[in-house]
């Protein structure tokens, strides 16, 4: 039953773990992409600039509303001919092909950087008013205030929810198999329907994202404790 | 700050070299085709796309003194991706039907292949008789007859039939089945498999490849040999209407490759039978 | 942008409406039975009920739906003593597939929604429950659920949402709802932005009406002093 896993030309094996090695890479890229929209959205949402925050939230409004798989279908087929409009006001007038990774990972970045943003947002606003005061009063402004003083303190605070984004991201990645990227969730399909064993290959797919779950779970642990060194709790701030 | 700033500058970079900048003298040519459709293509336990066609457009290829590319693609997005620019051409067991003709065009065909209906030696349809071809161009009487008696064999029963193809076009016009559209063949081949649906109506030779594995050796056929009309002229290469040019390529190196026993020797190799036009 | 033809297909895709809000009502009925269930096993304080509901916690939340449906609907599918068991008149069925993934799926992340809700009432309640003569099942029915259901509200309408999204992946088990008919016209018409622009927006105005529907129960409901 399980020679149908062995590595080489005869088993599926090391397609499988080049599966899973590509929805790593695609949830990586994307939740990074995310956590950039992500903090671009937040400050929409904080600016006091009303089209801005309308902006933000209408696209949190719409990601969060719509379907996931949608929102990559429309990403797919429009996003080409949107790049490709956008070009042509610069004069460029070809295809532009955009390749099956780069299209998930603006896709499911897309629909992570909603999901960041709320969080970046939430971090933000929880960092205690006084720290801004504070600063200001030592004279910092701008990247000093808040690169040195307040980023800092909203990324260890956004990081539970960014473990949490990212698990929401990893599942979503499934869904792009519907671009063609050969992740995990698409690579079992085709082997799947290939051997005609779903249940062995379906199986080693839910095993395979487990493994990535847990091993994330550790790491996003790991940076929590080396995050919140010297820090008390929240009341104490 | 600055692990920001190099993150920033990484997407930028990999999001522009990403960017395949496509011109038009052909001396490259993508083809987008589906990877799920065995023996025509489909994708081997090593992940590469092989198949009849893939041998096909390697053959064609170097007759057009082109580089080729294999995309592969989703059968239900596969026109709307060729029409984005997603690739230049379709090679995935595509029949040429007029009602494609008015989205792309066609090189002409290099393959013809009847349909027919699948079942499980268990189904009573499996004991189904009837005359050997039904060809949908003849208007005779002899037509309909056998139209009719396949649909009152299959009236009520589920019908598996696979999205966007010339067999949902017959199973919609002519069939008062109960109808199943799945994603691909080879799902559906699963399903007729587990007895979820009574009958699958594909082409001949995607139904016999499945046959051959453990999993399809209860498959049996039954019922004529569907070709004409709605299901088209044969299986050809889609082609943007735009590219004109390219068409003409196609169409001359398919002739040249139909004309030498290339296409034949492909088509016995993976058909065991020869399919050439 | 075609807009006529976006104009025709609504009409076309509204016919999905009833089978999307019918998997998605009755899933999410089933699923909140096993979400009550699962939380009470892991607050149980017993092991051999807490441990099994905590992986099935992590088993679920931790893969993607999509793979779910994908191994319920045609893994199971593939052994023939599952055909032969009485389990496969409903197993054979598309539409029940379905729903088992969603029920499973809701009841897994609604467990910990019900399980936070439930311990965020107030010990003080449950004392003056006993105090009052009710009996532990008692108390449950009448004062812990109550003040659980407030408080669990405006994280369930969020489930609700979360729910007819991922009924869109029902489409790909042969069912027809709305995205289901979204695909089959972008099959026909090979406009995939235009139709699914509108499936979106149906999708849109459905949990746009969810929200509204939460909203006024939250404010029906009043609010619970948790402390």
């Amino acid at each position: 039953m399980f020679e149908v896993f062995s590595f080489g030309s005869s088993g599926w094996g090391d397609e499988m773990l080049m599966g899973a090695l590509m929805t790593v890479l695609v949830s990586a890229s994307s939740l990074l992409l995310g956590i950039l929209i992500g903090i671009i959205f937040a400050a929409c949402k904080l600016s006091n600039i009303f089209i801005l925050k309308i902006v933000a939230n209408t696209y949190t409004t719409i990601i969060r509303g719509i379907p996931e798989l949608l929102v990559i279908y429309l990403l797919f087929f429009g996003g080409s001919s949107a790049v490709m409009y956008i070009a042509k006001i610069f004069g460029y007038d070809g295809y532009i092909e955009l390749n099956a990774f780069t299209i998930g990972t603006i896709a499911v970045g897309a629909i992570s950087g909603a999901y960041s943003t709320e969080v970046i947002r939430g971090a933000v606003n929880s960092v205690h008013k006084g720290q801004f005061e504070a600063g200001k009063t030592l004279g910092l402004n701008g990247y000093g205030l808040y690169g040195r003083v307040i980023f800092p303190q909203v990324a260890r605070i956004a990081l539970p929810g960014i473990g949490n984004v990212w698990q929401i991201t990893l599942k979503d990645t499934a869904l792009i198999s519907v671009t063609g990227l050969v992740e995990i969730m698409r690579q079992s399909r085709i082997a799947a329907g290939s051997t005609h064993e779903p249940f062995i290959f379906y199986t080693a797919a839910i095993i395979l994202y487990l493994v990535i779950t847990r091993l994330s779970n550790i790491l996003f642990d790991k940076a929590e404790n080396t995050y919140s060194k010297g820090f008390v709790s929240k009341g104490a701030l | 700050m600055k692990n920001l700033k190099l993150l920033i500058i990484g997407l930028a970079i990999s999001a522009i070299s990403s960017m395949a900048l496509a011109d038009g003298h052909w001396s490259k040519i993508r083809i987008g085709t589906e990877g799920a459709y065995e023996p025509w293509n489909f994708t081997d336990a090593s992940g590469n796309l092989v198949g009849a066609e893939l041998d096909l457009a390697r053959d064609l290829c170097k007759r057009m003194n082109a580089e080729c590319e294999f995309v592969q693609q989703d059968w239900d997005g596969i026109i709307p991706a060729l029409v984005n620019g997603k690739y230049d051409v379709i090679m995935a067991g595509m029949s040429v039907t007029e009602e494609r003709k008015k989205t792309i065009s066609f090189s002409k065909a290099y393959m013809t292949e009847p349909a027919r209906f699948f079942t499980l030696n268990s189904s009573p349809l499996s004991t189904f008789t009837s005359a050997k071809n039904l060809n949908l161009d003849d208007d005779s009487s002899a037509t309909s007859g056998t139209i009719s008696a396949l649909n009152n064999a299959m009236k009520g029963m589920n019908i598996g039939v696979t999205v966007a193809t010339i067999h949902e076009d017959f199973a919609n016009k002519y069939l008062d089945s109960n109808l199943k559209v799945y994603p691909t063949q080879d799902e559906m081949n699963l399903d007729l498999a587990a007895g979820r649906i009574d009958a699958m109506l594909c082409d001949v030779g995607t139904a016999e490849a499945f046959m051959e594995t453990s999993g399809g050796s209860n498959v049996v056929t039954f019922g004529p040999n569907v070709f004409g009309g709605l299901l088209g002229e044969g299986v050809g290469a889609g082609i943007r209407q735009g590219d004109a040019d390219l068409k003409a390529m196609f169409d001359k190196a398919i002739a040249d490759a139909a004309a030498d026993g290339t296409i034949s020797k492909i088509s016995m190799q993976w058909f065991g039978k020869d399919l050439a036009p | 942008m075609r807009f006529e033809l976006m104009y025709e297909s609504f009409f076309k895709i509204i016919e999905g409406i009833p089978l999307t809000l019918q998997v998605v009502s009755i899933s999410t009925v089933l699923g909140l039975a096993l979400a009550i269930i699962v939380a009470l096993m892991r607050i149980s304080g017993k092991k051999s009920m807490s441990i099994p509901a905590y992986y099935f916690v992590y088993l679920i939340r931790g893969t993607p739906l999509l793979l779910q449906l994908y191994f319920v609907y045609y893994g199971l599918g593939q052994f023939s003593f599952i055909r032969e068991s009485i389990l496969w008149p409903i197993l054979k069925e598309p539409y029940w597939c379905g729903i088992i993934t969603l029920t499973i799926s809701t009841g897994a992340y609604s467990s910990e929604i019900i399980r936070g809700g439930i311990l965020s009432v107030s010990k003080n309640f449950i004392e003056a429950s006993g105090a009052l003569g009710l009996n532990k099942i008692k108390t449950f029915l009448l004062i812990t659920l109550p003040i659980t259901v407030r408080q669990a509200l405006p994280a369930y309408g969020n489930e609700l949402i979360l729910m007819v999204k991922a009924s869109s992946l029902i489409s790909i088990i042969t069912l027809m709802e709305i995205t289901g008919i979204a695909r089959t016209i972008i099959s026909k018409t090979y406009a995939p932005v235009e139709i699914f622009l509108v499936a979106g927006s149906i999708y849109l105005i459905i949990n746009f009406i969810i929200v509204l529907a939460v909203g006024l129960a939250e404010r029906k409901l009043g609010t619970v002093r948790a402390n």
